[in-house]
């Protein structure tokens, strides 16, 4: 397994040589939205309106941490399951998204999106959100703030673990990781 | 006749819900500990790396081990001998939610309603369960539900015909569909029998087992063990990316049913399951 410290924006080059099943540490800054924001996002931009920020070349993480005691920057910040997100996605990607952080599985039509437009989708571990929040060094809500623990927020990380889920040629962790090892049980435990 | 303040049993869940979310049981963290040992996948054993140290963060700075800190899920067992003083109990119940969830820093995810969808902002109404029982305790058990595992979990009413190879298809397809979805190692919980209803909530009550325990009755035990083995050659592995450990328990209730009926369901649980009993005695008048 490759580990890569990867800092954001990622790179055109990153982007395209990054492999599903590569660990990563990612630093710099990421942004938060969940299913009400992506909601809202995909509404404002079918209303003519402009996303509250500029969304090219970055990367979000599906998110929504718990409130922060006095002194923390953030409370629990572990990852929310993806596929919810996927009916908002592609457009996002088109509008130039190129990172994207989250837990569970993707649908085909994000994958090809992904591919189409270039982009990967990061694994953070789910039920992680303790030892998540110990990697997030800065957090200031954006935009959304009536969303509560759904608003937009910017997020600055420093070696946040993570893993590639899909990369930009489309390969699958969560289907090259199973078939590897549904193989192998056979013969192990058979 | 034994009397028990309600404000007795708001303090014991508020308590109840602060530390179930922020620390994992001893049960759970050596179950955890076992799978690391047995998984052979690297990603997989980077996943329970972090899954372990999540918990030691957790705890140490009583931060929750997930940011989804769940729907309140509330079992009370209340002695047909005691007498609740002092208020309501379903709203005794809800207070401990709302000062636990509150007072915990804890994330309020409960909407008031499945198409208005407004935040109530307190995580309440839990959702409650009562069970009439002899004596004058009342037994409660806080088990937080996080909803990455709660999508992921099925009912199906089965053929009789279809018998017990139909009940066992179909938990394994379920757990085969909700792949990576419910942050595996999963704790797998299954009621067959009585009515729709009734096998759902004994799923969800299968979940509060602790590990290593095991049905009594050695026939329904044996099918929990061949469950066990034929999920985690699923290949699906911790978090899913892929490996050989990818449920810890599969913990199958069973009750009497209709003639015409086989009724199974399926509720799946993250690897933090979170869940927490307390009993509570009566005081003599
Ligand atoms: S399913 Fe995953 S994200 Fe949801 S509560 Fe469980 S551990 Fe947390």
């Amino acid at each position: 397994m490759k580990t890569y410290d990867l800092t954001t924006p990622m790179t055109e080059k990153e982007i395209n040589t990054l492999q599903a099943g590569d660990k990563v540490l990612i630093s710099g800054v990421i942004y938060t939205a969940r299913d009400a924001a992506h909601k809202r996002m995909i509404d404002t931009l079918e209303a003519g309106g402009s996303l509250p920020f500029d969304i090219r070349g970055q990367m979000i993480y599906y998110m929504g941490p718990t409130p922060a005691r006095e002194g923390q920057v953030i409370g629990s910040a572990g990852p929310t399951t993806a596929g919810r997100m996927d009916f908002f996605t592609p457009q996002l990607l088109e509008r130039g998204l190129s990172g994207m952080l989250a837990k569970g599985m993707r649908s085909q039509t994000v994958i090809d999106a992904m591919q189409k437009y270039g982009a990967v989708y990061f694994g953070a571990v789910g039920g992680a959100g303790a030892y998540l929040s110990s990697c997030i060094k800065a957090a200031e809500v954006i935009a959304y703030d009536d969303l509560g623990p759904e608003a937009i927020r910017r997020l600055e990380v420093e070696k946040l673990p993570a893993i590639v889920l899909i990369d930009r040629q489309g390969n699958d962790l969560y289907k090259i990781g199973r078939k590897k090892y549904e193989c192998l049980e056979e013969g192990i435990l058979g | 006749m034994k009397t028990l303040d309600a404000k007795i049993i708001t303090e014991t869940i508020k308590d109840m819900c602060i530390k179930t979310n922020c620390i994992m049981s001893e049960n759970i963290k050596s179950t955890l500990e076992d799978a690391l040992n047995a998984e052979i996948s690297p990603q997989g054993c980077e996943a329970l790396e972090c899954i372990l140290t999540n918990a030691d963060i957790a705890e140490k700075g009583m931060i929750p081990l997930c940011q989804d800190t769940g729907t309140a899920v509330i079992f009370a067992a209340v002695g047909q001998d005691l007498h609740i003083t002092g208020g309501d109990l379903t709203e005794a119940i809800n207070e401990g939610v709302r000062e636990g969830y509150t007072d915990g820093y804890l994330r309020k995810s409960i909407v008031d309603g499945p198409f208005s969808r407004k935040n109530t902002g307190d995580n309440t109404p839990a959702v409650i369960h009562y069970d009439i029982v002899p004596g004058s305790d009342i037994t409660i058990t806080v088990a937080p539900k996080g909803q990455g595992s709660e999508n992921m979990s099925a009912v199906k009413m089965c053929k009789p015909a279809e018998g017990l190879k139909g009940v066992e298809e179909f938990i394994v397809k379920t757990v085969s569909e909700a792949g990576a979805n419910p942050c595996p190692p999963i704790i797998v919980g299954v009621g067959v029998g009585g009515t729709m209803d009734k096998a759902a909530v004994m799923a969800k009550k299968a979940l509060l087992r602790e590990v290593g325990e095991h049905n009594p009755d050695p026939e329904i035990a044996a099918v929990e063990d061949e469950l066990l083995t034929r999920i985690n050659k699923l290949g699906i592995g911790p978090e899913g990316y892929g490996g050989t450990q990818t449920a810890m328990a599969v913990n199958m209730d069973v009750y009497p049913t209709h003639i015409a009926a086989l009724p199974v369901a399926v509720n799946i649980n993250c690897h933090i399951s979170r869940h927490m009993t307390v009993t509570l005695c009566g005081k003599e008048q």
